[in-house]
Formats: structure tokens, sequence, C-alpha cells
């Protein structure tokens, strides 16, 4: 296991991730490609940390900062689709094309 | 090898997440791919960071999971599905995307150090967010309960006068008076508000 594959793989995830984000139309599944992204920069990190940093501990702070990061996008992101839900009915993402009420 | 298997798990359950008709079976297969992110963690040397991911994303997607059987049309994947818009675009997107962080990652040198063998990396975690790291672990946790309260406001039906999607209004000062405060101006700014 070397850096680079690691890092390939990564990558891999932020790319599938980038595609699920842009091209679903549903607002749980764009999330899903956000968080798939996420997981990637969280191995990216950790495959530094624990590989070209010499397991400096300021990098393991930074992966639990991505994963706080994770959780508020998911908890805002679940409030937002459930306060849209309310007021539209409106679970795909072409159904909103005005920022009014 | 191991590295290799779970690689595999991981970039083949993500890819699998966006192709699936059934979205709990999507929600699994993402679960399936942060496990996998996890394992590798593990082989890492980073034990504490991969049970935490393990853990939380095993959470995190139950409730994805009940998300979606609440809000989706299909969530048991009975009917063939692909909800998608700017498909080319998207595609194109995620290989761009992919292709330039390997251009990245092949014309980098990195240094190569890695985590010497039986060093105590969880002691190491735990004095560095109680120690020099202490601000900002204690930012993370503010962060979170602002991203709470903002949740609940965001998520809750009630209105500070009544339920907020039916036009919550104060009550009037004296009885049969106006209602109290300052009312939305309707005409200013040329924007109709539509109260449901």
């Amino acid at each position: 296991m070397t850096l680079t594959a690691l890092l390939l793989v990564a990558a891999a995830l932020i790319g599938i991730g980038l595609y699920g984000a842009l091209s679903q139309q549903s607002f749980v599944m764009l999330m899903m490609g956000l968080e798939l992204m996420l997981n990637g920069v969280l191995l990216a990190a950790v495959g530094f940390w624990s590989l070209a940093a010499g397991g400096a501990p300021a990098g393991q702070l930074l992966v639990i900062i991505t994963m706080a990061v994770m959780a508020v996008e998911m908890a805002v992101g679940f409030a937002l689709i459930a306060a849209v839900y309310r007021n539209r009915q409106a679970d795909m993402t072409e159904s909103l094309d005005t920022m009014k009420h | 090898m191991v590295f290799w298997v779970f690689s595999a798990v991981a970039v083949v359950a993500g890819w699998r997440v966006f192709c699936t008709d059934s979205m709990v079976r999507a929600s699994f297969l993402l679960l399936v791919s942060f496990i996998a992110v996890g394992a590798i963690m593990l082989l890492l040397n980073a034990p504490y960071l991969g049970f935490a991911t393990i853990f939380m994303m095993g959470v995190e997607m139950m409730v994805m999971a009940l998300f979606m059987v609440m809000f989706m049309m299909n969530p048991a994947g009975l009917n063939p599905m692909m909800m998608v818009h700017q498909h080319r675009f998207s595609i194109a997107a995620g290989a761009a995307a992919f292709v330039g962080l390997a251009i990245a990652i092949f014309t980098t040198g990195f240094p190569h150090d890695p985590v010497a063998a039986g060093r105590p990396v969880i002691h190491d975690l735990g004095r560095e967010l109680l120690g020099p790291s202490m601000l900002i672990f204690e930012s993370a946790g503010v962060t979170l309960l602002a991203t709470m309260v903002a949740s609940v406001i965001l998520s809750s039906r009630s209105g500070r006068f009544g339920a907020a999607d039916e036009g919550s209004v104060p009550p009037p000062l004296e009885p049969g008076g106006e209602p109290a405060g300052r009312r939305p101006d309707d005409e200013g700014g040329g924007h109709a508000h539509h109260h449901h």
C-alpha cells in the first residue's frame, strides 16, 4: 500500500461523488454524492497523516474536523429537506426554481 | 492485498450508490463504502479514526435510510429508476476531477515518512485534542450545537405565533385590534408572498 495508490482511490471516490452531486435530481441522493466526496477527503487525509507526515497528531485532528463537517452537512441538509418538503411537497431539485417562499 | 480488496469495495460500492433502483439500498451501499474506508484507516494505523468513521457512518446511514423511506417515492426499488439531470456533464466533471487529481498525485513528490510502529497514536490524539488544539476542538463542539439549533429551527413546523406554514401572526395588543409588531411589506421590493 503506497501513498500514491491510496490517493488514487481517494480521487476515485471524489470523482464519483462529484458525479453524484451534479447528476442526481433527488435531494437525498445529491447529499449522498457530497458524502462520498467527503469520504474520499477523509481517506486522503488519513493517508497523508499515516504515510507522509510521520503520524503528526494535528493530522488526526484534521480528520476529526472533517467528520464534524460531515455531521453538520447531514444535519442541516436534512433539516432543509424537511423544510422544503413541508412548504412545497418537493423532493427534487427541479421543483425549486426560486428562492421565494 | 487487503488494501486493494477494501479499495475495490469502497469504489465499487460508491459507484453503485448512483446505479441502484432502491434508495434505501443506495444508502446501505454508501455505508459499505464508508466501512471499507474505515477498514483502510485501520490498516493505516489509525484505529480511533477508523472505528469512529465506521460507527458514525453506521448511524448516519441509518438516518439516511429512514429519510429515504419518509420522503422518496421509490424507497424499495420496485420500479426501475433513473433520476438524473445534466448526465453527460456530470460524468465529464467526475472524470475530469479524477484525472486532474491523478495528474496532481503523479506529478507531486510526496515525502515518505510513515507512522513509527508502536507509536501511541490514540494517546497522541487525546493530548492534541485537549492540549494545543483544544480551541479548534471546542469550536467544532460549538459549531455542532449551532447546527442542532439551526436544524430544529429549519425543520420544526411551529412558528413563533402558530404554524409557520399557515402564516404565524402575533396576537393584538388590545382585544380585537391589529396584530402587534411590524408586518412584512407586501408592496415594497416587488416580491409576492404566497401564504399556504
